[in-house]
């Protein structure tokens, strides 16, 4: 069993955001790897962990490889990944890629998988199920396409049996179970698992993991698949949204409901 | 008014929902407007669509290998992607506006791959600026707004909802349904079963309601007092991650829950993390209710009561009542 994980290196939801000149700003000490890619992960680790313990896979056998598509940045997002017990990281980066749209993106992650799967077959794809800077949740569907590969999005719960995998999902108000032959595509929801936390010894090991660092010339890519130059859109403005006013606050002292109702009912909202 | 084509997807087609309306209003500031549906429209939904202004609703017949694709397989997102790259070549169109639930992106975004054209999702504005399509979004939990346009012949983007007042047109219209056929390729997907959550509650649904109170850990399981300014309001009822994971309610607000825009959201018993937020900052009102007077979403309210909400909300809820008689 070999897993491909995709994974982002995006600012951390926690610090502020910016633009400049019409891109994310990102810079290692505000980056993180996408939280929703931990629970990518997570699922891949727990599908080789179930077939080593169902003896499908030898203890040694299974791997599970991260693919990033970012700057030298990115390689804070890979730590991460091999903290948390990946076997092997690769970076895809290249001036040319700045500034990708969510097809280019696809394209060179496609590529990767690609290559990857021609070292040896890739019998899974894994994503998260947004990427937490933008919010598309479109990349996983496209790189299926890309891939010519099934793809099953958003999963909640996800079993695999003889080379079948079975997914349960709840998007929008419906629940659906799908399933699809490997090699798929699967993308998964927060919902999916409780990532797990690092361990001591991998903390250490994943200091000095080596990074591959692949270029687009490297996957063959044709420099107008990606970067500005693919891009389908263009950023015109950004501009950060005025600031809220002070906020009315009201401590309760019995009369809180009230204070409540009179402030909508006073602001015509009711 | 310009000689665009904007084909808006009507999915399913038995029922044109609030956000539907404001999507058709905004097609109309761009050009001539026409629906795309999977099924055959009801008589009352093509009648809403003729005060709409669709003169056009184009059904998609669906075929696979010379048999007809029916039933749950047609709310398969690569299925809705075939029939609106089909529905786009057929008529021409220039762009085509979805809503933003899941299933939409991934028919949005399959649509757009095959026709080549540029994707926005979740924008909260669509316009025309010299000749281009702009589309406008929040982003960053919605503390910046960004404008972009998009490069390609044909435009495809969705619309989050309670981006526009949904306004009928000026002239009301007659719409003809009009078949087109759209071979299905084979998939390698199976659906196994789905099953559309009926929703009893008689609330106005998540993410197209004008007022939401929501409610999370502080409830501490007890949703009967957000439930009860919510009915007072006539609002949905969402919650926290946290709130859901736990099961007390099964929607949540957040970044990967349901993300809202209403005229007011109200938040009782929520912290306001930034996963929380990222769903619900670009609400017209934000209220809080926490027993914290150092609670984060204090920090992006516009009015706030430090208190405990079981005693709060009820009693902001028998005022509302005694308000509106
Ligand atoms: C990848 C990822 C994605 C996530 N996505 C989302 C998301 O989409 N949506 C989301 O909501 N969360 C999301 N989360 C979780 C998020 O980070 C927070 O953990 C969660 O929002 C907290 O929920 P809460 O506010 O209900 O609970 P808490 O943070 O525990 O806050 C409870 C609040 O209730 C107050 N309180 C307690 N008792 C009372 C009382 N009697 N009366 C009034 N107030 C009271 C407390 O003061 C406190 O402020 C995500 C997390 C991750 C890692
Ligand atoms: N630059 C990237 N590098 C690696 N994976 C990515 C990248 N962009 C998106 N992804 C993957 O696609 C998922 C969805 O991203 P998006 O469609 O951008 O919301 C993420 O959770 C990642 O798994």
């Amino acid at each position: 069993m070999r897993i491909v994980v995709t994974a982002k290196y995006v600012p951390d939801i926690n610090t502020d955001r910016g633009f400049s000149g019409g891109r994310v700003v990102r810079s290692a000490a505000e980056g993180t790897l996408n939280e929703l890619d931990e629970n990518a992960i997570e699922a891949a680790l727990r599908l080789v962990e179930a077939a080593r313990e169902a003896g499908t896979l030898g203890p040694d056998e299974g791997e599970v490889v991260v693919v990033t598509m970012a700057g030298p940045d990115g390689d804070v997002a890979l730590r991460k990944a091999f903290q948390l017990g990946v076997d092997r990281g690769i970076r895809v980066s290249g001036d040319e890629l700045a500034g990708s749209d969510y097809f280019g993106t696809a394209a060179v992650l496609a590529a990767a998988v690609r290559r990857l799967g021609a070292e040896s077959p890739v019998d899974l794809v894994v994503t998260g199920m947004a990427a937490l800077d933008g919010l598309g949740s479109v990349v996983p569907t496209l790189l299926g396409a890309e891939l010519g590969l099934p793809t099953l999005n958003l999963a909640k719960k996800v079993e695999l049996a003889d080379r079948v995998l079975t997914i349960t999902r709840e998007a929008d108000d419906v629940t659906e179970v799908l399933s699809a032959p490997l090699p798929a595509v699967l993308s998964v929801t927060d919902g999916a698992n409780q990532p797990r936390f690092p361990g001591f010894k991998l903390i250490m090991a994943a200091r000095t993991k080596e990074i591959e660092v692949w270029t687009p010339a490297d996957l063959g890519l044709d420099p107008a698949t990606a970067g500005s130059a693919g891009a389908r859109t263009e950023v015109l403005t950004a501009a950060p949204r005025p600031e809220r006013a002070e906020p009315e606050i009201v401590t309760d002292k019995g009369e809180g409901g009230v204070a409540l109702a009179d402030f909508l009912i006073r602001n015509d909202l009711v | 008014m310009t000689n665009r084509t904007v084909l808006v997807l009507l999915e399913p087609a038995t029922e044109v929902r609030d956000s539907a309306l404001e999507l058709l209003t905004i097609a109309r500031g761009l050009g001539r407007v026409e629906a795309v549906t999977l099924e055959a429209p009801t008589v009352e939904v093509l009648a809403q669509l003729g005060t709409y202004g669709v003169e056009t609703v184009h059904q998609a017949e669906l075929s696979r290998d010379g048999s007809c694709v029916t039933g749950d397989e047609r709310h398969l997102p690569a299925v809705v992607g075939a029939a609106l790259a089909a529905a786009v070549r057929l008529t021409d169109a220039d762009v085509v506006l979805l809503p933003t639930s899941f299933a939409a992106k991934e028919a949005a975004a399959l649509a757009a791959r095959e026709l080549g054209a540029g994707l926005v999702i979740d924008a909260a504005s669509v316009r025309e600026a010299d000749g281009r399509v702009v589309a406008g979004k929040r982003v960053f939990a919605g503390a910046w707004d960004t404008e972009c346009a998009l490069t390609t012949d044909v435009a495809v983007v969705t619309v989050r909802a309670n981006s526009a007042v949904a306004q009928p047109a000026d002239v009301a219209v007659e719409p003809v349904t009009e078949g087109y056929a759209v071979e299905v390729a084979a998939s390698p997907v199976t659906l196994v079963s789905r099953e559309v959550k009926a929703d009893t509650s008689g609330r106005p649904p998540l993410d197209q309601a004008a007022i939401v109170v929501a409610g999370g850990r502080g409830t501490d399981g007890d949703f009967g007092p957000v439930e009860d300014l919510a009915d007072a309001l006539g609002a949905a009822v969402g919650a926290s991650r946290d709130a859901a994971f736990e099961g007390w309610w099964d929607t949540y607000v957040g970044q990967t829950g349901v993300t809202v825009a209403p005229r007011v959201y109200i938040g009782a018993g929520i912290s306001g993390a930034p996963h929380h937020r990222g769903g619900m900052q670009a609400s017209q009102v934000i209220v809080a209710v926490n027993s914290d007077p150092e609670a984060p979403i204090f920090e992006i309210c516009d009015f706030a009561v430090v208190g405990q909400l079981a005693d709060v909300l009820p009693q902001a809820a028998a005022e509302i009542r005694k308000h509106k008689g």
